[in-house]
């Protein structure tokens, strides 16, 4: 680089200039330095990241019981998991309330995202407010949609029995929890994920959109054939993040049973989190909930290259 | 028509979701304000009442549900966590970011790769057996130690940091003479403030809301504010009023911060996305 040219005469008269010991002292600095800069973070990983995930593939492969015995077991743990009824529930649950969640998830904010893409009076204060809901607290934000789900004077079943729908159980029956719970993580998260594939949009030059609507394209047109098209990297980063998210949900469901991770009375909505948490410590069998855990880790890889896949078809050329 | 003139149809859609955002929250001031028996009452109350400082007043008392230690307890996790994650995010972000050494293409990768394992649930069980050996569970240590490090913060501050301090700058500051760690202090930290504001923020607000590990290592009787709420639900199941001015309690530092760094946050937020 030309700019580099100046600097670098400069720095060679300094050196002659400075004495012998200082010369070592800033060599040990530029080799040896970035290495102690990086290293605070990668010795805390290997502290409390690295040791805990190969100690839960160790764990895994042992029985513990509630006495305090140990037994090796090998692929017992997995094996058992994979015919545990109450596995395949958690597993049902979390899966159910993420598609529930996620799906209208994505269409809002992709919607909310176009909306605020237009020229708006009061930009910033209405971009702030579909973010406030991330900014409150989880467990805050499920106390109250749980009294808004009560059966008998919460407000959700005072207006539908004012549109003629029967009291609902939102507690006590399965579809019925998963759907108040999916509100509870669509509140939080829409308006986030709409304020990032808003970021994205911001990134399509606007003379595609110039272009298109001289060739008499319709703005339902621009959307589906410019502004998707578009976004996907946005979308693939926004879409990994639910999942990621979706499928490790805990705190909402363990509120909505007052901070109990059965998941209600039947494990109606009982999470594969819930249910590590539930088997490492209460039941304390610390083997099952390491192999949970690496099965639900899978589960997220899975969920992840199956929405990676989807995602890259959307307004591809097919 | 412009396509960037927004029709009636957007505009009342955005005055929705407004709205929508905003009344959980209400209604959580609503409730908090009034007696319990408007709490039940059908049809629901939909104004605030007079109740809210009886109400606030009756959990800071209440002993069993030390709602007072909680958010004390959330503050001192909170911070400690922030400052951590901020100084070893901007140390390791300036080093990837301006400095050359071996392998660090490398540790960068590594450091993403970490971003994608969700740590929480999976290192839970062998932490939690970490902490009971060194007898720590129940204590605020055992909340803090696993998150004073955070990989998304490397991340941010890495990016953050290529594009507020060109090489040229780094350069000439070595050329005066001033060693690596004076030009992390006097030069990088003033020009990269901007991102340590959303990585603290960020990280501040991840903290107080963290649920699951606390729920584990704590106990009831040393609680952060989260499981402070928690327990106050299970032991008054039947008393709104006294459940939502803990709720409301809670959630008020997370308010103030958000009015104060709004602006910085739906920027960063933004900024963020488009670099990832």
């Amino acid at each position: 680089m030309s700019l580099d040219t100046l600097p670098r005469a400069a720095r060679n008269n300094h050196r002659r200039a400075r004495p012998p010991g200082h010369r070592w002292r800033s060599r040990f600095d530029v080799k040896a330095m970035p290495y102690a800069l990086v290293s605070p973070y990668f010795l805390l990983f290997a502290a409390f990241g690295l040791f805990p995930l190969a100690f839960t593939l160790y764990y895994s492969l042992y029985d513990y019981d509630l006495a305090g015995t140990v037994e090796w077991t090998g692929l017992g743990n997995y094996t058992a998991l994979l015919g545990d009824e109450d596995f395949w529930n958690a597993v049902v649950n979390t899966v159910g309330m993420f598609i529930l969640a996620t799906v209208p998830q994505m269409i809002l904010a992709l919607l909310l995202a176009n909306a605020l893409n237009k020229r708006l009076k009061l930009r910033l204060a209405i971009r702030m407010s579909v973010l406030l809901p991330l900014v409150t607290s989880v467990v805050a934000v499920a106390v109250v949609f749980t009294q808004l789900y009560a059966r008998d004077w919460g407000l959700v079943n005072w207006v539908l029995s004012g549109l003629g729908v029967d009291k609902t159980n939102w507690r006590a029956e399965r579809i019925p929890s998963w759907i108040a719970i999916a509100t509870m993580v669509d509140w939080r998260w829409t308006g986030y994920n709409a304020i990032i594939f808003l970021a994205g949009m911001q990134t399509i030059p606007r003379d595609l959109y110039e272009a298109a609507a001289i060739d008499g394209a319709s703005r339902r047109r621009q959307f589906w054939q410019i502004t998707l098209p578009m976004l996907r990297p946005t979308m693939i980063f926004v879409v990994l993040n639910s999942t990621i998210g979706g499928l490790t949900l805990f705190s909402e469901p363990t509120t909505f049973y007052n901070g109990n991770v059965d998941g209600g009375s039947q494990g109606q909505f009982q999470t594969v989190a819930m249910f590590i948490v539930k088997q490492g410590f209460r039941e304390f069998d610390y083997g099952y909930a390491a192999a949970a855990a690496w099965l639900l880790f899978l589960l997220i890889l899975i969920g992840a290259a199956i929405n990676f896949l989807f995602v890259r078809r959307i307004g591809g050329t097919r | 028509m412009n396509n960037f003139s927004p029709t009636l149809a957007t505009r009342l859609m955005l005055a929705l979701a407004v709205l929508l955002s905003a009344f959980p929250l209400y209604w959580m001031l609503v409730i908090a304000s009034r007696t319990n028996a408007d709490a039940v009452s059908v049809p629901p109350p939909f104004l605030p009442g007079g109740n809210l400082g009886d109400n606030i007043v009756a959990v800071l008392n209440n002993e069993d549900a030390k709602f007072l230690l909680g958010l004390t307890n959330s503050f001192i996790v909170s911070s400690i966590v922030t400052v951590s994650v901020v100084i070893i995010s901007t140390l390791a972000g300036f080093a990837f970011a301006n400095l050359s050494f071996k392998g660090r293409n490398l540790l960068l990768v590594l450091v993403l790769l970490t971003m994608a394992v969700p740590l929480q649930q999976m290192g839970v069980v062998p932490l939690y057996r970490l902490m009971v050996s060194l007898e720590w569970t129940g204590t605020l240590k055992a909340v803090i130690l696993p998150y004073l490090l955070n990989g998304f913060g490397v991340f941010l501050m890495t990016q953050y940091t290529r594009q507020a301090v060109p090489m040229e700058l780094v350069e000439a500051a070595r050329v005066d003479g001033a060693a690596t760690l004076r030009i992390w202090w006097n030069v990088v930290l003033p020009a990269v403030r901007p991102g340590m504001a959303v990585l603290g923020i960020n990280t501040f607000m991840l903290m107080w809301n963290d649920f699951m590990w606390p729920l584990i290592v704590l106990t009831p009787d040393n609680p952060t504010v989260q499981i402070a709420i928690t327990s106050l639900n299970a032991r008054f199941s039947t008393n709104y009023t006294l459940i939502f001015a803990g709720t409301a309690l809670s959630i008020i530092p997370l308010i103030a911060v958000f009015v104060a760094f709004g602006r910085q946050i739906v920027g960063g937020l933004m900024e963020g996305a488009v670099k990832a």
